[in-house]
């Protein structure tokens, strides 16, 4: 017998927890009137923030906020900041000295301040954890509400991989403090554009 | 193996210690309190997180061959483990096969259970903790003491010295910014370097045969998505039947576990990374036998955010590690008691049943009453001190007998208080301890009853 069928088997054989039906979340969940403040609020107290410009003047404002990055891997057509193109890697490796990464965000939740990224595009997923600072830019008109709003835009039905990101990496793992930069970015901003 | 008390008794005896630990974890439990009250619909989503894992556990079998099977189809490799020892020769397998000298880690509790590291250490592979708290302790050579909080009963000074010694970090410097930033740099390195990558599993989508992991770090992603290979291991119970239910999990977990809306990075692995290998373990090790015991079932719903170790009185003052199993605090308590009742018959004792972890947990486990029934089904399988057994053996005797109760009552209240205090206070009166028993009354209840109800017969009668 394999452990396979043994552990099925021992599933099927005591099972006494009881039948009942999942729930279903129409129409479930906290909604905000202005959801661009909540989502800001939220990311400000993780050590991320956001802000709010136009198409054009959206490398004027990353370059305010990081004016001595060198290496810089763009995949946001908005942007043309970009002088390392990841993609073109064949060894995820290879992007351990990116210092900056702009990266498409597909939308935003109000209620966490997260971001989902699932960008088939994007041929190495490390590009999200493995640079040392991240702008994700998402379209002003994409923030949801809530979670059960943004499972419903998700989906597996392809392969892939999808991230929500909360501000940047952070641990307070050493007497509780804050620190933020653990293993990934050690600053974050999220970027709206009309 | 030494019990709960005694291993508390050592903890308390830090005073100073005792209390800074205690403050700790009440700040981030009011954290958690914080987080929840933002959220009016609260209630409700702790009953959903219960309904659902109920729901699953009733079809697992089917749940967990539908994993698979999607899974499969997205080009993941599927391994079932009967128990630890299994487990980790599956993971050693993998590694042998890809050569994989080095191994990097992130947060996974079951391979604590599965002593996963010495396993692999014995066999020559390097094995690196990620997480910051968790590669602390490795270094320090101790188990985690929380689990999601693996270092809290560390204070910054220890961690310096642990650095300095292990990083070569300034002596004397406990600055946290200062020491995670070169904690950052070594594990860098090891990211890097690593043939392999082994993550845990928050859950895991039966729906569409992927699974969720969540880190405020980022090390889980890390680990994931630079080296070729990725193992994700999961205790079985991880199974949720659809990807919309984690829309309910997603909200509660970080808010339970430290007052934060979410984790910093919830990550969703469908697929390998191009040119790479995904394998997830499905493991058992004695988690079926819960779902065929109604007191204890419900254990398995646990999604291990440690809301009941926070809030706990006793976890708070004497530390994670005088449990001495791989998950503390109340949750820990009735897992341990159920898996090895012998091993762990303090445990369940090691509880007030003031019900506060059951009034936090986000799954509504009904922690504080099991671990009750644990006390029972502990002394009726004769695993408790002899001491213990002995007392409550006197104790019914004499309840059965009232009259004998009465005698015995009636001698101790004349006797007692005219015995001189070392008779009173030795070390079989444990209870004594620390306490001061209290001033014997002239007449038990009973006498003052029939005494006052003979009174009121004479009032009547006048």
């Amino acid at each position: 017998m394999t452990s396979k069928e043994l552990i099925l088997g021992k599933i099927r054989k005591n099972n006494i927890v009881p039948q009942i039906d999942l729930p279903e979340y129409d129409n479930f969940g906290i909604t905000y009137d202005d959801k661009f403040e909540k989502f800001s609020s939220v990311i400000q107290t993780v050590g991320g923030d956001a802000i709010v410009t136009s198409k054009e003047k959206l490398d004027d404002v990353i370059l305010s906020l990081y004016s001595d990055e060198k290496v810089i891997v763009s995949n946001v057509k908005e942007s043309k900041l970009g002088n390392f193109i990841a993609n073109d890697e064949e060894d995820a490796h290879n992007l351990k000295n990116v210092d900056l990464a702009i990266v498409k965000g597909e939308f935003a939740i109000a209620e966490n301040g997260a971001v989902w990224l699932k960008n088939n595009d994007n041929r190495h997923r490390s590009l999200y954890f493995i640079a040392q600072n991240i702008i994700i830019v998402v379209k002003r008109s994409d923030i949801l509400n809530n979670m059960h709003e943004a499972y419903r835009q998700i989906s597996f039905d392809d392969k892939g991989y999808g991230v929500f990101v909360s501000g940047p990496s952070k641990t307070a793992d050493i007497e509780q403090s804050l620190v933020i930069g653990a293993h990934g970015p050690k600053s974050g901003y999220v970027i709206f554009i009309d | 193996m030494a019990s709960h008390p005694i291993n508390a008794s050592k903890y308390v005896a830090n005073n100073e210690r005792m209390h800074w630990h205690d403050k700790a974890l009440w700040f981030v439990r009011e954290k958690r309190d914080l987080a929840a009250h933002g959220i009016p619909e609260w209630e409700k989503l702790r009953e959903y997180a219960s309904t659902i894992k109920t729901h699953t556990m009733n079809k697992l079998d089917f749940y967990l061959e539908e994993f698979e099977r999607n899974a499969t189809a997205k080009g993941i490799k599927v391994h079932w483990a009967k128990d630890a020892v299994e487990h980790n020769e599956i993971v050693h397998k993998l590694l042998k096969s890809k050569n994989v000298k080095k191994l990097v880690k992130s947060k996974s509790m079951l391979t604590e259970e599965c002593h996963l590291n010495p396993y692999l250490e014995r066999r020559g592979i390097e094995v690196i903790d990620t997480d910051l708290g968790e590669r602390i302790v490795q270094l320090r050579n101790e188990p985690p003491s929380h689990i999601v909080l693996p270092a809290i009963h560390l204070k910054k000074m220890d961690v310096s010295d642990t650095f300095h010694e292990h990083l070569g970090t300034e002596k004397g410097n406990d600055d946290p910014t200062y020491l995670t930033r070169a904690a950052r740099a070594s594990l860098r390195e090891d990211f890097l370097t690593a043939e392999a990558g082994l993550t845990g599993v928050n859950f895991a989508i039966a729906e569409t045969g992927g699974v969720v992991v969540c880190t405020n770090e980022g090390n889980a992603d890390m680990g994931a998505s630079l080296p070729k290979l990725h193992i994700a291991s999961m205790g079985m119970e991880k199974i949720i039947p659809r990807l919309k239910d984690l829309s309910v999990f997603t909200r509660l977990l970080a808010r339970s576990a430290t007052g934060q809306a979410i984790t910093s990075y919830t990550s969703h692995f469908h697929q390998p990374i191009e040119g790479g290998e995904m394998h997830i373990i499905i493991v058992d090790n004695k988690r079926a036998e819960f779902l065929a015991n109604e007191k204890y079932r419900q254990a398995l719903n646990c999604i291990r955010c440690g809301a009941c170790m926070n809030t706990c009185p006793v976890y708070r003052r004497s530390g994670g590690h005088s449990y001495e199993h791989v998950i503390p605090g109340p949750i820990g308590s009735t897992i341990a008691a159920f898996k090895e009742p012998e091993k762990h018959s303090s445990l369940p004792f090691a509880c007030t049943l003031c019900g506060s972890c059951t009034n936090v947990c986000p799954a509504k486990i009904d922690l504080d009453s099991q671990l009750y029934n644990h006390r029972q089904d502990l002394a009726q399988a004769g695993h408790l001190p002899k001491s213990k057994m002995l007392s409550m053996k006197i104790m019914t005797y004499l309840f059965e007998r009232p009259k004998l109760l009465d005698f015995a009552g009636f001698m101790a209240r004349k006797v007692v208080p005219k015995l001189p205090k070392f008779l009173i206070y030795n070390k079989f009166n444990v209870w004594g301890k620390t306490r001061d028993i209290p001033e014997f009354p002239e007449h038990s209840f009973k006498e003052l009853y029939a005494k006052m109800k003979k009174e009121e017969g004479v009032k009547n009668d006048k």
